[in-house]
């Protein structure tokens, strides 16, 4: 066979096993007349080897507390539970407080208010974990001014020190077509709490509490008036953050 | 459940090694792989699915190391995660090629370090290296090729010093 000249770039190809059959055979007919191009691509794929040796291993050390098992945790499978859990606090706290959770469970959930607890637990699995810098703007003042000017609406930071969390700043995230808020609370253990705050839900879109559970993270989540909110957490139990939804409901309440 | 944030999650363990493998520095790693993220998390809706999202990621990080490194021009960072000493029964020589092998790669010109490493460690094809990195083809296979050539010229340099591997690390 006539065989073209084979350059060094194909060599390299033959190494990562980029060429197809014919190519692959065209090369291998060529090691096996020139010695020296053998022992190239021999000590390239060594390295290769070496580098995968090396460099290949999954860092096994967790990241800052509360990362990784939010990921390793998500599970597709939970819908079924997910929605008996939230039905059934759905229900309690509908008794005990007599907010409606009647159009809670409707089928015509818009899809913005369905993405609601996906959204808030990806944010706070992002930020949360963050030790050195969980927040843009910690200061609380210019914070809520901040927000606020950004969002075009005000917005108010629950005070959550009574049930033992504090403010420890926020943030400014891009929502679909508008921005969003997160706030991030921490408690004397160092567990972190963050609030999704969203304008994006059509207007008359109504929801009770609800509650899911979105890549191993917590997240109760509710409507209203022009909010959407998402208390989200990976280390609390679902009491505790029901608990805390209601204050967040009670001082966004108009007074 | 959006199944592109399952997967951006799932990504993160791999994304952490490449940035490890590629600044050298563990903690200056993941401060690549949270501004990463940010990034990317702020364009989920701009990733459509088409390839790998790992692939997409690994463009994303490279825009925001370019970014960083305009800002604050480039020190050669040297690996300063050597692999632990070697264990107990632990083959001493291996331990000393990997020595070898690092501080090679940290002397790489980072675009080089790059395309080694996603070719090699990640295991990306050409085609998705490129469009990553936003070059063409023949650039991800010309500095893969310099990579290959330079860490060979080095390691066989090595090898004929009477035990080189210390001396050849980047010093701080």
């Amino acid at each position: 066979m006539n065989d073209a000249p084979v350059t060094d770039l194909e060599l390299h190809a033959y190494v990562d096993d980029e060429l197809d059959a014919a190519a692959r055979a065209r090369v291998e007919r060529h090691l096996a007349d020139h010695p020296h191009d053998a022992a190239r691509v021999r000590d390239w794929a060594a390295q290769r080897a070496a580098l995968r040796e090396r460099f290949g291993r999954l860092p096994q050390e967790p990241l800052p507390a509360g990362w990784w098992p939010t990921m390793q945790a998500a599970s597709p499978v939970r819908w079924w539970q997910q929605r008996w859990a939230a039905a059934w606090l759905a229900g309690v706290l509908g008794l005990a407080a007599g907010w409606g959770a009647r159009e809670a469970w409707s089928a015509r959930t818009p899809a913005a208010l369905a993405a609601l607890p996906r959204q808030a637990a990806v944010a706070h699995v992002v930020y949360a974990p963050d030790a050195r810098r969980p927040v843009e703007v910690a200061q609380l003042e210019p914070l809520v001014a901040w927000l606020s000017k950004r969002m075009g609406v005000g917005v108010h930071a629950p005070d959550l020190t009574p049930d033992g969390f504090e403010l420890i700043g926020g943030r400014l995230l891009p929502g679909r077509a508008r921005p969003v808020a997160q706030f991030m609370y921490q408690d004397a253990g160092g567990r972190r709490l963050t609030l999704y705050l969203t304008t994006e839900l059509p207007t008359g879109t109504e929801a009770g509490f609800r509650f899911a559970e979105e890549a191993g993270v917590q997240v109760m989540y509710w409507v209203d008036g022009a909010f959407g909110y998402a208390l989200s957490s990976g280390s609390l139990d679902r009491a505790a953050l029901a608990r805390l939804a209601q204050t967040v409901h009670r001082q966004a309440a108009p007074s | 459940m959006d199944p592109r944030a399952q997967a951006l999650l799932a990504c993160l363990p791999r994304l952490r090694r490449y940035a490890r493998a590629l600044v050298g520095d563990a903690a200056q790693a993941d401060d690549l792989v949270q501004d990463t993220l940010e990034r990317a998390w702020t364009r989920l809706h701009q990733w459509r699915g088409e390839g790998e999202l790992r692939a997409w990621l690994f463009g994303i990080m490279h825009n925001v190391r370019v970014d960083q490194l305009r800002r604050a021009p480039a020190a050669v960072v040297p690996l300063e995660e050597a692999p632990a000493e070697p264990a107990q029964g632990g083959d001493p020589a291996r331990w000393l090629e990997w020595q070898d092998l690092e501080a090679a790669v940290a002397r790489l010109p980072d675009e080089q370090r790059e395309v080694l490493l996603l070719v090699c460690v990640e295991e990306l094809r050409y085609e998705e290296v490129a469009q990553a990195l936003g070059v063409p083809v023949g650039t991800v296979m010309s500095r893969l090729a310099r990579a290959r050539e330079k860490l060979r010229a080095w390691r066989n340099g090595a090898r004929d010093e009477p035990r080189a591997g210390t001396s050849l690390r980047v010093v701080k």
